[in-house]
């Protein structure tokens, strides 16, 4: 049976529940109820289930939904997806919702306000179902680094869901929310949209509101969508995407039709379209399965009309130093405000009377953060450190505009670039804690853009022969050329679905009962 | 906290042995309605924690966005101060972990300022009495944010040390300060704290006629460190400085300096060392006592702020604030000075009272510029000094002045009346007219009453009114004393001069 | 090789402020030498030419007007506080001075 034709609201797309809804064949609690049912069914919490939730609120989204149904029913709808259910990663602050994080240190804090994206959503009738679980403050590509445990990847629970927005996709791809939000930083959207076989998009940086998305580095940062399908991320991307004078890196130019370039994409027609490979993005230390379906991609890709050509970004080898430098110094300085005097854990220190200031944030500090936020933020203190900065800190910097100068010349050629978006496919749970360094590489095709500011999309692109699991391919684009990664990324699903007849996800395994 | 006495060198036996190196750090709040980065309200003295928002609090996500009135603030600033505009300068963090400052960074400026390399000529008094000019090299004027402010609770003072626990209030946090810093000012000798004093008072000046602040000292929207050191005399090697923290007035400024010459020679002549550290000065005791140790290695982690974008003001723009620049200080005082007809010695007097604004006000509300000077010299700057406090934070207004002067010269008060109704005035009974009517001040023109009066003193005093008809008219000065005095001063002696000569004669 | 001693991992964690126990110093030192390690080729890679990038986007002059806009009341500013007293924050004793 056709997803389109399946009496399970929660198996259609975002775009056909909207279409649904307008025909007045599904109401929005309908729509709320299925998504939270299929939630109780299947996300379960630390020791069993998909665990894509931190927090799910049933009330607050059945109410948000049925406001819905009345504007619907008086003629006055607010836009396309209102009434379509979406899901929130846990850094984005939610007035009224807790926003942990994923961390200890923030259990229970309540934000007062709502970040620009998260209002954007409620003004257009979106029902929030909730808020996702990730790496604590974006740090790591597993989800493992959460303080509430791991999410679980649905198409195998026993692997990790990429991170950091393992929840956001997880939710997504186990059908638990149509829609979600993530962040993307280095890859926080894109590595677990390939792992996932979801679709994931890193805007242009400034492209979509910073604001109310708690930094992990502010230079870097992006909010995007996570969906099924390409047309529903250039959906969500619209209600969210547009200048915001709260952030003061918004960009303020109009934004091309995402929606029209993904329906344009959908023709399946690539004639005049030039893509580049990059050969820095490939090779050894790749899994051979990741790059085969790849290269198959390319090739239909060709088939229906597209150039391809084979670009060199030399710098590329030198972005994941770069990033670990640029990132753990912002970082270091964004969780200062962490401390213990205004909001958040407050701990005192063991057998000390009467303790000052200092030592009970020295002691929030160290209970409240986990490993990987302690070392990156020592190390980002140290790359910031008088004596060491210009050695690090500032030469990441120029590194970031050697990358930028790569990114023009090949963009000279071509009108997007390709590669893999992630080097393997899901890994298993723990198999990469102990080794920091394994664990970043992980983000290797995914950084460039972050230093770059450009913009990037993964599709899922077939399941690797060696473990069956999804592989994602990942397009680039100049930047505030948002709309090209719509159209290509459309095009590459559109010709991949008629191969496989039918989404990827519908081979995931049935995750009935997953929760107990 | 140990207030412990320190012996001081005479400040003559300090300028015999040693040149002062003086520095200061001079913050600004400025008068925007809003913060720096947030649409927040500045009012002073609001209710704690009202004035906030997610922001300035420094919450999860929020975001800072620059307020441009406190952009153009910083360049009229540094313009006046004849500095040099950056073409493109960036926000830095400079990071630090205290309670007050919401994000344990403070979003400032560092090797990029908006504005550099300036100076300002202070007025001072030449050896001669002729006016003098010292020029004091402005290296950096740049933006940042205040802090919030702490009350602390418990110990024995009600001061940071000894405290139990502290509250704190963010209102004041990321309210727009303009950091003003000089380049060491060397050859100044014994007119060290004299000029440091003239300096922050021109400044002080040079701010109020900007209209960027009300830079009210005893508020806190001006302050200034003073960074103080002594090399040997004739040596060019500068010593360790120490940095004498939120000095909040003027007369405070130029003791600070002083006492800190002082205890830096009497430590360096007995063989010891200064210590690199900030102090405390107390207003009350006039003393310093030992801060924060601070070291040139501290290590604040300055980065360019990735939350906000650079600043770049087009020339155009510069050029724009450049025409709305106030009269040079300088010059103005000279039009003044002419305009007013002051010696040398009394406008030199008044601008180091920092009354020329003052007066400036109360002349243009109608009072001849000699009686205005009058009252601000002589009657405010003694209320001042017997309070501790600025003329101008006295609570009096130059339209006040301007109204009780009126009152005199219509003949309503006498000057003694005058100080009475000026009482009133703190004691907020109201206006002039109101304090006089409520008080019954004015001067009694009755001819009866005064006529009445006369007689009883001159029956009162029979040897003194037959001295006065044997032609001793100085003596009539008892007469008027007692006369005076039946009319609790409300008569114009004048007149009461007068009827006793009329009718002793 | 950059190595990072456990030494100075213990004054950057003062720096940071976080108390980092001895197992937790003895076990990311050696972490973090073999990270610093990973990035320490990035101090040959550009040149004294290349400029620093420290904004993805050109952008300058993003400037706000000086206009109020509503915050939040103090009740909502002390909802997450720790401990509040007279509609302030209430922090433990503060040693140091200011700054
Ligand atoms: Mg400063
Ligand atoms: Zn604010």
């Amino acid at each position: 049976m056709s997803a389109a034709t399946s009496t399970d609201w929660t198996r259609r797309t975002a775009a056909e529940m909207a279409d649904a809804l307008a025909a007045g064949e599904v109401t929005s609690v309908e729509l709320t109820q299925a998504h939270l049912d299929r939630i109780a069914e299947v996300d379960g919490d630390a020791a069993a289930g998909v665990h894509a939730f931190l927090h799910v609120d049933a009330e607050g989204a059945l109410a948000q939904a049925r406001a819905s149904d009345e504007r619907r029913a008086a003629g006055e709808p607010r836009g396309t997806l209102d009434g379509v259910p979406i899901a929130v990663k846990d850094v984005l602050a939610t007035e009224g919702l807790p926003t942990t994080c994923g961390s200890k240190i923030l259990e229970g804090w309540v934000p007062p306000y709502d970040a620009t994206v998260v209002r954007r959503i409620r003004e257009a009738g979106l029902p929030i179902l909730g808020k996702t679980n990730m790496d604590e403050f974006a740090m790591g590509s597993s989800t493992e680094h959460s303080a509430y445990g791991p999410t679980r990847n649905p198409w195998d629970l026993d692997r990790i869901p990429g991170g950091s927005g393992g929840g956001s996709a997880a939710a997504v791809a186990a059908f638990e929310a149509p829609l979600a939000l993530g962040t993307d930083t280095g890859g926080s959207i894109r590595q677990p949209g390939a792992v996932t076989g979801t679709v994931g998009v890193k805007p242009t940086y400034g492209g979509i509101s910073r604001y109310g998305l708690v930094a992990l580095a502010n230079s870097l940062d992006q909010v995007g969508p996570v969906t099924r399908t390409v047309l529903d991320s250039a959906l969500l991307h619209e209600v969210v995407g547009g200048h915001d004078p709260l952030d003061s890196t918004s960009v303020d130019q109009p934004l091309p039709s995402f929606v029209e370039a993904a329906r344009q994409g959908a023709g399946k027609d690539l004639t005049g379209v030039t893509v580049g490979v990059i050969s820095e993005l490939r090779g050894e230390g790749w899994q051979p399965g990741v790059l085969a379906r790849f290269d198959e991609a390319v090739e239909r890709m060709v088939a229906a009309g597209a150039e391809v050509v084979e670009v060199s970004c030399p710098s590329f080898v030198h972005a994941l130093a770069a990033y670990y430098l640029i990132l753990p110094a912002e970082a270091s300085s964004n969780l200062a405000k962490f401390d213990a005097m205004r909001y958040g854990l407050r701990v005192l220190p063991e057998g000390v009377d009467a303790p000052s200031a200092e030592e009970v944030m020295r002691a929030t500090r160290d209970a409240g953060f986990g490993d990987e936020v302690k070392r990156r933020i020592i190390l980002g203190t140290y790359a910031l450190s008088s004596g060491y900065y210009d050695a690090y800190y500032g030469q990441a910097q120029k590194v970031r505009t050697l990358i930028s100068r790569d990114f023009e010349a090949a963009f000279g050629q071509v009108d997007v670039l390709l590669s893999p978006t992630a080097p393997t496919t899901a890994f298993r749970l723990g198999e990469k804690l102990d080794d920091p360094l394994a664990m970043y590489l992980n983000d290797l095709a995914t950084i460039p853009a972050n230093l770059a500011g450009v913009p990037g999309l993964s599709v899922p692109c077939g399941l690797a022969e060696e473990d069956g699991l999804p592989v994602g391919l990942q397009v680039l684009a100049p930047a505030l050329a948002d709309d090209r990664l719509y159209r290509v990324g459309a095009a590459v699903e559109a010709l991949l679905t008629e191969e496989w007849g039918g989404a990827l996800l519908d081979r995931a395994p049935e995750l009935k009962g997953a929760a107990q | 906290m140990s207030a412990q006495t320190v012996d001081l060198l005479s400040f003559e036996e300090t300028l015999e042995k040693y040149d002062p190196a003086l520095g200061l750090e001079v913050h600004v709040e400025l008068s925007t309605l809003t913060k720096m980065f947030c649409g927040c309200p500045t009012e002073f003295g609001a209710e704690p924690n009202t004035q906030v928002c997610p922001t300035c609090l420094g919450l999860p996500g929020a975001m800072p966005v620059v307020n441009r009135k406190a952009v153009e603030g910083a360049i009229r600033i540094g313009l006046a101060l004849n500095c040099q505009i950056a073409d493109w300068c960036r926000f830095a963090r400079k990071n630090y972990f205290y309670p007050d400052m919401p994000k344990n960074f403070q979003t400032s400026q560092y090797d990029e300022p908006i504005a550099f390399e300036g100076w300002m000529d202070v007025a001072l008094e030449g050896e001669d009495g002729e006016p003098e000019t010292f020029r004091v090299v402005i290296e950096r004027a740049h933006m940042e944010e205040d802090t919030g402010k702490t009350l602390h609770v418990g110990g024995a003072t009600g001061r940071i040390h000894g405290a139990d626990y502290s509250l704190v209030d963010y209102n004041r946090a990321g309210i727009p300060l303009i950091e003003i810093v000089t380049k060491p000012i060397r050859g100044a000798g014994e007119r060290a704290p004299e000029v440091a004093k003239a300096y922050v008072a021109q400044l002080r000046e040079l701010i109020v006629a900007l209209g960027v602040s009300d830079a009210r000292m005893d508020q806190g929207s001006i302050r200034a460190d003073v960074n103080l050191s002594l090399a040997p005399r004739g040596s060019n090697v500068l010593g360790t400085r120490t940095e004498t923290k939120n000095v909040n007035s003027l007369r405070s400024v130029e003791r600070a300096v002083r006492y800190e010459m002082r205890r830096h020679a009497a430590v360096l002549s007995s063989g010891g060392s200064i210590l690199q550290e900030t102090r405390h000065w107390h207003e009350d005791t006039g003393i310093t006592t030992s801060g924060r140790e601070k070291s040139d290695a501290e290590d604040y982690r300055y980065f360019p702020e990735p939350d906000l974008v650079p600043v770049a003001p087009s020339r155009e723009w510069v050029e724009e604030l450049r025409g709305t620049l106030p009269e040079n200080p300088t010059q103005k005082r000279a039009r003044l000075q002419a305009e007013w007809g002051f010696s040398d010695l009394e406008m030199r007097d008044t601008v180091g009272a920092g009354a020329l604004l003052l007066i400036e006000r109360t002349v243009a509300a109608g009072t001849a510029p000699q009686a205005a000077r009058k009252w601000w010299l002589g009657e405010m700057a003694r209320r001042a000094n017997e309070t501790g406090t600025e003329i101008d934070a006295l609570g009096v207004t130059p339209e006040q002045v301007a109204a009780v002067q009126a009152l005199v010269d219509a003949g309503t008060l006498n000057d003694k009346l005058a100080r009475q109704v000026f009482d009133g005035l703190l004691a907020g009974e109201g206006t002039p007219d109101e304090i006089v009517a409520a008080r019954g001040l004015a001067i009694v023109s009755d001819e009866g009453a005064l006529s009445a009066a006369v007689d009883h003193a001159i029956a009162a005093n029979p040897d003194v009114a037959d001295k006065i008809r044997d032609g001793k008219v100085a003596a009539a000065g008892a007469l008027i004393g007692a006369v005076m005095k039946e009319m609790r001063g409300q008569a114009d002696a004048a007149r009461v001069r007068e009827l006793i000569l009329e009718k002793l004669a | 090789m950059p190595e990072i001693t456990r030494d100075e991992v213990a004054h950057l964690a003062t720096l940071a402020r976080i108390d980092l126990s001895d197992a937790e110093l003895d076990h990311l030192a050696p972490q973090l030498s073999v990270i610093l390690d990973s990035v320490a080729s990035i101090s040959e890679v550009a040149s004294a030419d290349v400029p620093p990038t420290s904004h993805p986007l050109p952008l300058t002059n993003v400037f706000r007007e000086d206009v109020v806009v509503p915050g939040l009341t103090a009740e909502q500013a002390l909802a997450g506080a720790p401990e509040s007293e007279q509609q302030r924050f209430s922090v433990p004793r503060i040693l140091g001075d200011e700054q």
